[in-house]
């Protein structure tokens, strides 16, 4: 540890921090561009000069200057402001004065930085030097006339995001930021290059010119495109959601946000159920609440409970399911399932779908085995996760399943689940890896258990944790990577087949005669047996809704409050930040309602009461935001005999990670990236 | 200079490393420990650039060159723009048979670095730096200092410096250039390496003591 007086605050940091980050300890803030402290320094904006005595006499970059012991740094002094003015006038010099049209204006750091440091008038009389723009695809947008050349952009592709596209070329003033040959940003974080560039030279495309930043409301919320939980703000005005930013969560997302869950919202916009619709004779006709729930009350009322059953979709809060759960335990039926992909998920106990190492945990890794899962796609945030700790600790990672970039080192060990066989034997050369790692993580995606032999590679993947030493006292090795976002909540809360009960196969196969969908979008439809009455509540007229007997307009995530757990199970808690569109209502709201048109009730009023109830059946939902981690030291395996593998290669479930869900799918921005995935290399004008 | 944009010629669809290329390249990455490959990047770009002079006759580095180079040394194609881009030594763009490289950092520019300027101007009838000849058989290009201020002012042809440059001199290059001669290279004044024009100027009446004569 080092004592530094930083404008006579004296702050004790450890060795090796610098000046910039004794300064934020000190809590003097210390203006800069191209310093992000989740990326490599620069060090080239020299925004962030301050003056240290003793040192040699002249301004000194605080954001690449290491501490000393009784170092003593003046952040104010006449010297310093000196010496940011200038820096701030050169930096101004081929900056256009644009800020009225600019989409960064309002959140600009140049532009808050030069109310501080900037001249009211020019000396500079010569020509500005004029860039041309780049196109790197539909989320980007670019205009590089604003570019200071901080490079933060062109880091976090490359370090953070590990595709390296972009990149500094030429030099001196003909210097520019981009791909060079043009094309398409080629990673699933692109968008967050948006937020980390400190000027309005990246912008979003699908919001350009839409809205002043000002006049935005702004709510947190959590994101359900996929099951990493990323914490989210949503910013609207009026009825439309117009922009979806990243939170700051170190232990879910840091600060990043996937572009499908960033720019799949207009999707949200698109292809919404705003009323209640009943089929009759074949035709779909717009009814209203009333005769929805009259129509599904008369075709309940002769059946028994074994012949009705409900599924629950991927992006559905958790207070919803339960009151579905409810509803159907009031109907007298156990025909409930939240594995609309036919995952063989034990729910048993909870740490047989979970990601009990939890996110930040992967950080702690000194071995990972990658099981039927592309993270890549199936969860970008937490790929950068691992590619985090790979890039730190140079963690030896084995993949078995499809081969393909997932922007670290890996080691392709097989597609077949035999593999598992073959490391539990000791037979191969990445179980010695495992075996003499200190805390070595095995990750299982939904491509390994959505398949007949589901439960039996997880059995087979538990059973070479608990011998590889993964599973101790205080390291929870084995984890689920779970793809939708309602998952866990609703494993939770049992959504699962009761006594008796039937899985979603078998009730999509003639086993019910009323079927109740929540959202539920992800298989064919013609699966369901055609004599089964379909109730599809739901937000988008998808997959669900075009089979329905009734449709039952539910609201999306943006559009109610409520909870979800993410994979690793921590629950979260979003809140409504705009109402939904025509007649639809919030979904637990929905089922409240038509649970009194039949005389049973649900035992709620208010979503308090029923966030109760939830925290009664699983105190998980008690400690919103917080996950406390638990070692294991119970060994016995989920359900499966981990022998009866099948040959089948193992392959993720995410096709394309841009059209996964009935948001995305509703979303032209999303059709534009799948556009300019399959041809990336744009034709050169 | 950006490869994609306002970009008059065509780049090459394909680019392979011919056996003289692949010999020389080899000698070169060899030179570095294994994982640090990507320390070749500037030899191999001369590689390309020189391969391009042999198959074409004229010395650029075309995009899929580059290409060539990042996945021969193990790295993202932007690292290898990125190196090219910041040389001007490598021509991005393809050039003339010989490139008219002319100083005009300061001591050329005193030594009369502008009557060389001039003088290929009228002679190719080049109007500005950057450009190639009509005949395609000259590219000129404006460089920073070329190290041999002794000899000013310098034109570079290619890799050959030729030095003590006047209007006369870069006039007759020229000539002999588009014979198909090659001059050879060095004071076009006729001194030695940077030895005073015209012989010797000081200590040349100072005698020596024979050794072993003096001190003690």
């Amino acid at each position: 540890m080092a004592k530094v007086t930083i404008d006579g605050i004296t702050v004790e940091v450890a060795n090796g921090s610098t000046i910039l980050q004794a300064a934020e300890q000190a809590g003097i803030e210390i203006p800069r561009f191209c310093y992000h402290e989740r990326l490599s320094i620069a060090g080239n904006c020299r925004m962030c000069l301050v003056e240290v005595e003793k040192a040699p006499p002249k301004p000194i970059a605080s954001c690449g200057y290491p501490v000393a012991e009784g170092m003593v740094v003046h952040t104010d002094s006449k010297m310093v402001r000196n010496a940011r003015r200038g820096v701030m006038e050169f930096l101004l010099i081929n900056h256009p004065l644009d800020c009225p049209i600019c989409d960064q204006g309002g959140e600009c750091d140049l532009q808050d930085q030069a109310m501080g440091y900037g001249m009211d008038h020019t000396r500079y009389a010569e020509n500005k030097r004029a860039v041309p723009d780049k196109n790197l695809g539909p989320l980007v947008k670019t205009s590089m006339n604003r570019c200071i050349h901080c490079t933060r952009c062109i880091r976090f592709i490359t370090e953070v995001a590990g595709v390296p596209d972009l990149g500094a070329t030429a030099r001196g003033e003909h210097m520019e930021v981009g791909t060079y040959v043009e094309k398409a940003l080629g990673s699933e974080l692109s968008g967050n290059i948006i937020d980390i560039c400190p000027v309005g030279a990246l912008t979003s495309k699908p919001y350009a010119f839409v809205a002043r930043s000002w006049e935005l409301s702004k709510t947190d919320s959590i994101d359900v495109l996929d099951a990493t939980g990323t914490n989210i703000r949503i910013d609207s005005r009026g009825i439309e959601v117009l922009r979806i930013l990243p939170r700051i969560n170190e232990d879910v997302n840091e600060e990043w946000l996937g572009d499908k869950s960033r720019f799949a919202l207009d999707g949200l916009k698109r292809r919404r159920l705003d009323r209640p619709w009943v089929r009759e004779n074949g035709k779909s006709r717009a009814a209203s609440w009333d005769e929805a729930f009259a129509a599904i009350g008369a075709k309940l009322k002769p059946l028994t409970g074994d012949r009705i059953g409900a599924i629950a979709g991927d992006l559905c809060d958790a207070e919803s399911i339960l009151a579905l759960k409810d509803l159907l335990a009031s109907l007298g039926s156990a025909n409930i399932d939240c594995r609309q992909d036919g995952a063989k998920l034990d729910a048993a106990r909870r740490d047989f779908y979970c990601f009990n190492t939890s996110i930040a945990g992967i950080e702690e890794a000194d071995a990972i085995l990658i099981v039927g899962a592309n993270p890549r796609k199936e969860a970008p945030v937490l790929n950068a996760r691992i590619r985090k700790a790979w890039l730190a600790n140079g963690i030896p990672i084995g993949l078995i399943g499809t081969e393909t970039d997932l922007t670290y080192g890996v080691t392709h060990l097989g597609t077949q689940p035999s593999v598992l066989t073959d490391l539990h034997a000791g037979s191969h050369d990445f179980a010695k890896i495992l075996a003499n790692a200190k805390k070595p993580m095995i990750v299982v995606g939904q491509g390994a258990l959505a398949r007949p032999d589901g439960s039996a590679i997880l059995a087979a993947a538990w059973r070479l944790a608990a011998q590889v030493g993964a599973l101790s006292h205080d390291w929870h090795g084995f984890n689920v990577l779970h793809t939708a976002a309602a998952r866990v909540g609703a494993l939770d809360l049992g959504f699962v087949p009761g006594p008796n009960g039937k899985t979603a196969d078998a009730m999509m196969g003639g086993g019910v005669d009323l079927l109740w969908l929540l959202g539920a979008d992800e298989f064919d439809p013609a699966r369901i047996a055609a004599n089964t009455f379909v109730v599809y509540q739901g937000h988008h007229g998808d997959a669900g809704a075009q089979r329905a007997d009734v449709i039952l307009p539910g609201s999306a995530y943006t559009e109610k409050s409520g909870t979800y757990v993410n994979t690793e199970g921590r629950a979260q808690r979003g809140f409504k930040a705009v109402f939904p569109p025509g007649d639809a209502r919030e979904d637990w709201t929905i089922l409240r309602a038509f649970s009194a048109t039949i005389g049973k009730t649900l035992p709620y009023d208010t979503i308090e009461a029923l966030r109760k109830r939830m925290e009664q059946i699983n105190p998980v939902f008690g400690r919103i935001g917080f996950l406390p981690r638990f070692g294991c030291s119970d060994h016995t395996g989920p359900a499966g005999d981990p022998a009866v593998l099948s040959d089948a290669p193992l392959t993720s479930p995410v096709a394309n990670y841009y059209l996964t869900d009935p948001v995305s799918r509703s979303s032209p921005t999303m059709a534009a990236c799948v556009e300019s995935h399959a041809t990336p290399a744009l034709a050169a004008e | 200079m950006q490869a994609t944009s306002g970009s008059a010629f065509e780049q090459p669809a394909s680019f392979a490393f011919d056996a003289d290329s692949e010999t020389e390249i080899a000698k070169i990455v060899a030179r570095y420990p294994a994982g640090k490959q990507a320390s070749a990047v500037i030899p191999a770009l001369y590689i390309v650039q020189k391969q391009m002079k042999r198959q074409t006759g004229s010395a650029w580095v075309p995009v899929k060159g580059m290409d060539a180079v990042g996945a021969r040394l193990g790295m993202p194609p932007i690292r290898v723009y990125e190196v090219a881009t910041f040389y001007f030594m490598f021509n991005m763009k393809p050039i003339g048979k010989y490139h008219l490289q002319v100083c005009t950092t300061t001591p050329c520019w005193l030594r009369g670095s502008d009557a060389v300027t001039e003088t290929c101007r009228s002679e190719t009838g080049i109007k500005d730096f950057g450009e190639t000849s009509a005949d395609g058989l000259f590219t000129m290009t404006e460089v920073e200092c070329l190290g041999a201020c002794v000899n000013a002012p310098i034109l570079q042809v290619d890799d050959d410096f030729y030095e003590d440059m006047d209007a006369g001199k870069v006039t007759g290059l020229l000539a002999a250039l588009r014979r198909g001669e090659r001059p050879a290279p060095g004071s076009m004044s006729g001194r030695q390496n940077s030895a005073p024009d015209g012989g010797p100027t000081t200590l040349n009446t100072l005698q020596f003591a024979p050794q072993g004569t003096v001190g003690g």
